[in-house]
């Protein structure tokens, strides 16, 4: 349990957010011409990163918006939160 | 050589006031090199060392732990044993570790105090009434016993529950597998350490693995906070920190490490001789055998290697807990835990080989792992000795996340997390 800083809505419980997993995953740009490997890597496999982890969250039970967050997962410590579309920042 | 317990080592023993019991297991360094080394000493570490060395005859073989043995989530979860899975490939698994179970005490030497006092599940709805149904059948097809309950039988089984028509989620049945029960978690990892060890196998603890050492396509060994050890087999049982002992080689998998709670309350007479699970509202609760009430709570949904978990999903399932079983409103809780499970998009465990020649993953067992300890043990044993699956784990390989033949357990056994 955590405060999260929606870059919408300002300061704001965790338990309004719902956590979307691993970010800056591309969706293929041709999917037609995937091979089956190339599916399961990118439905399935994750960095499940203990550290520093880049990820999506959406302000559920707020705004309903999609940002992303960069987290240390072995701390719950919240390093920056940036819009969709923004670069990530360099760690 | 390994003294045997019984009743007359425990009198001999009282004789000098129980100071002279022999080590249950050594403290050995760790030598040069070992024919496979399994990282990760909880119970299913534990135990595919101790069936390496069992029915293989593989003796030069070494477990290590970062910590101390059975202090990951084989000391943090709620103990229920049961094999009551909807699709064959799970029931197949989950029954050979609970037929393990039954003999289990006699084997090791060693009282696991596996208690067969049945686990019940609630129907609150009527897609959960179709649900649990579908279950029962499916599983006497596999030869696993389950009956289906009425309300009138469940209040029979169990009187504390309220099963008054009225509540918010009111009970419309439920299932039973009287085989199913609970054991004590500590004693299963102690029981294994203390069989492996007699047979030679070197139990490290205090060793954390830093990186794993690869020649092209196959392992060299692991290095090590004890320093570097050469190896052609790594056996991975780290449960919640695989995907950190992947990466080490340069793998990814299709896993996600999120905070589990449990707690139990102040110590209280026998109340519940049963485990009741209740998917629909999230609450299950099973009773100790020093009187706690033992109870499972749910996952937070983020990513998290903190071992503490939100206080909402406690307040969430003791908030179902009391609807089910007001005799409980003003009991105090003792004590609340996390730990990090690691969970497979299925819902059912990995137990496989890799890409990587030698280097072998037993992962993903999720919420549920403690109840397959025996069973996930004897079979990842037997995979990483032929370097083939048996054909009761064959189902669960890493391949499957590629064909597509995933084995979806989500929602399908008894709580949904």
């Amino acid at each position: 349990m955590f405060l999260i800083n929606c870059p919408y809505c300002g300061e704001r419980d965790q338990q309004e957010f719902k956590a979307g997993g691993e970010a800056h995953i591309e969706r293929p740009k041709q999917p037609t011409e995937l091979s089956d490997d190339e599916w399961a890597e990118y439905l399935f496999m994750r960095k499940n990163i203990k550290g520093v982890q880049f990820e999506r969250w959406n302000h559920a039970h707020g705004c309903r918006k999609w940002f992303n967050m960069v987290r240390d997962t072995s701390n719950d410590e919240i390093k920056a939160i940036y819009k969709m579309g923004e670069k990530p920042p360099s760690q | 050589m390994r003294n045997k317990y019984s009743i007359f080592s425990l009198i001999k023993n009282a004789f000098s006031y129980h100071e002279n019991w022999q080590k249950a297991w050594g403290d050995p360094e760790p030598k040069k090199e070992y024919d496979a080394i399994i990282i990760g000493g909880g119970g299913h570490g534990l135990a595919t060392a101790y069936y390496l060395a069992k029915k293989h005859d593989m003796k030069n073989i070494a477990v290590v732990e970062k910590g101390w043995i059975g202090g990951g989530n084989t000391g943090r979860n709620t103990t229920i044993i049961r094999s009551n899975y909807l699709w064959d490939a799970s029931a197949g698994l989950y029954d050979h570790a609970l037929k393990i179970w039954e003999n289990l005490s006699q084997e090791l030497n060693y009282n696991v105090m596996f208690s067969q006092r049945g686990v019940m599940n609630l129907a609150h709805n009527l897609q959960d009434v179709r649900d649990l149904k579908r279950r029962t059948h499916a599983n006497r097809l596999n030869g696993i016993d389950a009956v289906y309950l009425s309300t009138e039988e469940v209040k029979k089984f169990c009187p504390i529950i309220n099963t008054s028509p009225d509540i918010r989620y009111p009970v419309l049945g439920g299932t039973l597998q009287r085989r199913a029960g609970t054991a004590r978690h500590d004693a299963v990892a102690w029981g294994y350490a203390r069989g492996a060890d007699a047979m030679g196998v070197d139990i490290i603890q205090n060793c954390e693995v830093k990186g794993i050492k690869r020649n092209g396509d196959s392992v060299e060994g692991i290095e090590t906070t004890k320093g570097f050890i050469k190896t052609k087999k790594i056996g991975v049982v780290a449960a919640g920190h695989s995907s950190v002992i992947a990466n080490m080689a340069g793998l990814k998998l299709p896993l996600e490490s999120k905070p589990l709670q449990a707690l139990v309350s102040e110590p209280v007479k026998p109340i519940i001789d049963t485990v009741v699970m209740s998917n629909a509202v999230h609450a299950y609760v099973s009773q100790s055998d020093k009187g706690e009430l033992v109870i499972g709570a749910g996952t937070d949904d983020y990513i998290s290697y903190t071992q503490k978990g939100s206080h909402q999903i406690v307040e969430g399932t003791l908030n179902a807990i009391l609807e089910l079983y007001p005799i409980f409103s003003r009991m105090r809780m003792l004590r609340q835990w996390g730990g990090i499970v690691d969970i497979c998009p299925d819902a059912s465990p990995i137990l496989s080989k890799t890409s990587i020649k030698g280097l072998y993953f037993n992962c993903g067992w999720g919420t549920g792992g403690f109840k397959a300890t025996p069973g996930s043990g004897d079979l990842f044993a037997h995979t990483i000795a032929n370097d083939e699956p048996h054909k009761l784990n064959a189902a669960f390989n890493l391949n499957r996340f590629v064909s597509g033949d995933l084995v979806d357990e989500h929602g399908a056994a008894a709580v949904a997390h």
